[in-house]
């Protein structure tokens, strides 16, 4: 009942943190938080497969940059008149580029999942960083798409009746898929296919002698990760109005990566204050010193060694709450 | 009346060394069928391969009249075959009820369900707290499979894979490391069971052996040397030069 009121509390304050930027005058405010957000939907996938399916990919900004890539294609379909494919038009409109990029991501990790999952371990980490990386240099070498450069969306994607060029109704929009998707992502952890998951994590050779084909429940899980880090990006994209490779290089799977074991491994909560505490640190003391870098790293390896499971156990510990 | 499990020259071989060596055997439906045999007979090996984790060489292995010899571990459970590990393997952060109710919605299905709420299944908790009810581990229905002791898992072990239904039971030494109380348990626990599977139970422990086995096969060196009713068993003088002698001699 306790987290009941601390989450009705946190909601409000996010609810209203548009008035308390403006009133403050901080306007980076906003799209840091709009960011963490994000970043904490991206991160909470990962999580689905690393903390309750016991994957740990070490390529999940791939499925986060291809969702990005498909908000960012679309629109440039759009902007220059031309067919994707020579049948595809663009557009602009977020209730179709949002589940297209879902769609799209889905099936991306459909196809690495299907490779990858016949690895494990090690192997596993390694493959799919593999595929990842090259996703990256495809898209470095797509020229009709910026290259390197990326593409530049300088309208961000319209929903019917809201003006999202507001950068706070934007956000509003951000908040509100933040919520229903943590909430859709509590009931799948409670379902008979969460709970299914969960035991392969914690014994593979047990569900397999109740009959259970690990592969394709694993690969179940994998799609629907990929899936929810492709929405995070196609957010992404509308939020910074830009689509880069940068968004599935190798170092923004680690980021995710951090984010997660930093929150808190299997938890609900845990990758979104892991993503707050990391981008808030970042942006902090960027503004403080160029070797911000360093003290970061301290950072992290006091809180990963001092909380044994993150901010998450912290927080629990100082509530005293249960788990 | 045909066998419910039916090895046909079962070889496995790793490296020169031959683990299984020209096995074969019956079990009949409502049968306990005991394998007995000193260390590194080859007892496991030969689990391992009728429930599905080793490939044998050569042979084959039917289950209810159907070859299963290539078939995967899950593919054979769902055909009926249930077991137990010899050092347990349970579902450690899971509770007692957790872990039983995980076997009944396995057997259920549904199991790609993401968007339903495995805790109002409750056709699922009905027949867990039917399984559990009046055994030993009634009231430690919701103590976490980590915090049990040797014993209590065991016996979980067990129900976890009576929840299966299966129609073959393979136990692989049920009784390795418990109290004589808990043997005495768990040997009441095995009679009651065999009412509704036919076992194969590998086993170390001679007087549960002869309190339970309807026949009993004996394995040395990875080759049956003989195989009968209990007092068969206990008279042949190969398995008592084999087997029981040095089993006497141990003691």
């Amino acid at each position: 009942m306790n987290s009941r009121i601390l989450a009705a509390v946190l909601l409000i304050l996010l609810a209203a943190l548009p008035f308390i930027a403006q009133a403050t005058g901080q306007s980076a405010l906003l799209s840091l938080a709009s960011r963490i957000l994000i970043y904490g939907m991206a991160a909470t996938s990962l999580n689905f497969v690393l903390g309750y399916g016991g994957m740990v990919s070490f390529g999940h900004a791939a499925f986060f940059g291809i969702g990005g890539y498909v908000v960012g294609i679309l629109y440039h379909h759009a902007d220059t008149e031309t067919l994707f494919w020579g049948f595809i038009p663009g557009t602009t409109q977020m209730l179709i580029t949002l589940p297209a990029a879902i769609l799209v991501s889905g099936a991306f990790a459909a196809a690495i999942g299907a490779l990858s999952l016949r690895t494990g371990g090690v192997q596993f980490i390694m493959i799919t960083l593999a595929f990842a990386q090259m996703l990256f240099f495809l898209f470095v070498s797509l020229k009709t798409y910026g290259g390197e450069d990326g593409i530049i969306v300088r309208r961000t994607n319209e929903l019917p009746f809201l003006n999202t060029r507001d950068r706070a109704v934007m956000y509003w929009v951000v908040l509100a898929i933040t919520v229903a998707f943590a909430l859709g992502l509590r009931r799948l952890t409670k379902s008979s296919f969460g709970t299914v998951i969960s035991g392969i994590r914690q014994n593979e050779r047990r569900m397999a002698a109740l009959g259970i084909p690990a592969y394709r429940y694993k690969l179940f899980a994998f799609i629907l990760s990929g899936m929810g880090a492709g929405l995070a990006g196609a957010l992404m994209v509308n939020v910074l109005r830009f689509a880069s490779p940068d968004m599935m290089h190798w170092t923004k799977s680690g980021e995710l990566m951090i984010m997660v074991i930093l929150g808190g491994v299997g938890t609900l909560v845990g990758p979104f204050l892991g993503a707050a505490a990391l981008l808030s640190l970042e942006s902090v003391l960027a503004s403080w010193s160029e070797h911000w870098p360093l003290a970061m790293g301290l950072i992290l390896l006091v809180v990963v060694l001092g909380t044994r499971g993150g901010l998450m156990a912290l927080v629990t510990r100082l509530t005293g709450g249960r788990k | 009346m045909t066998a419910i499990l039916k090895i046909e020259n079962l070889v496995k071989r790793f490296g020169g060394l031959v683990a299984t060596d020209n096995v074969s055997l019956e079990v009949m439906p409502g049968e306990i069928h005991a394998l007995i045999g000193p260390n590194g007979a080859g007892k496991s090996t030969l689990i391992n391969q009728l429930c599905g984790e080793l490939q044998p060489n050569e042979g084959a292995i039917h289950l209810a009249g159907r070859d299963i010899t290539h078939l995967p571990v899950p593919a054979r459970v769902d055909l009926g075959l249930g077991r137990t590990f010899q050092i347990t393997s349970l579902l450690d952060e899971m509770t007692v009820r957790e872990n039983i109710g995980m076997a009944v919605q396995v057997r259920e299905g549904g199991n790609f369900r993401i968007w339903d709420a495995l805790r109002k299944r409750r056709a699922i908790w009905d027949e867990t707290d039917r399984l559990l009810a009046g055994g030993q581990l009634a009231d430690r229905a919701d103590v976490a499979v980590a915090d049990l002791s040797h014993g209590e898992k065991k016996q979980l072990e067990l129900l976890v894979a009576m929840a299966m239904q299966p129609r073959l039971l393979l136990l692989d030494e049920p009784m390795a490391g418990l109290g004589h109380l808990e043997s005495q348990q768990m040997i009441g626990m095995l009679r009651d069971i065999s009412k509704e599977a036919a076992i194969l139970l590998v086993e170390h422990d001679m007087e549960a052996v002869f309190a339970l086995a309807d026949r009993i096969s004996v394995l040395v060196y990875g080759r049956i040397i003989a195989q009968g009713s209990v007092d068969e068993i206990r008279n042949d003088p190969a398995v008592r030069e084999a087997y029981l002698g040095a089993e006497d001699e141990l003691c």
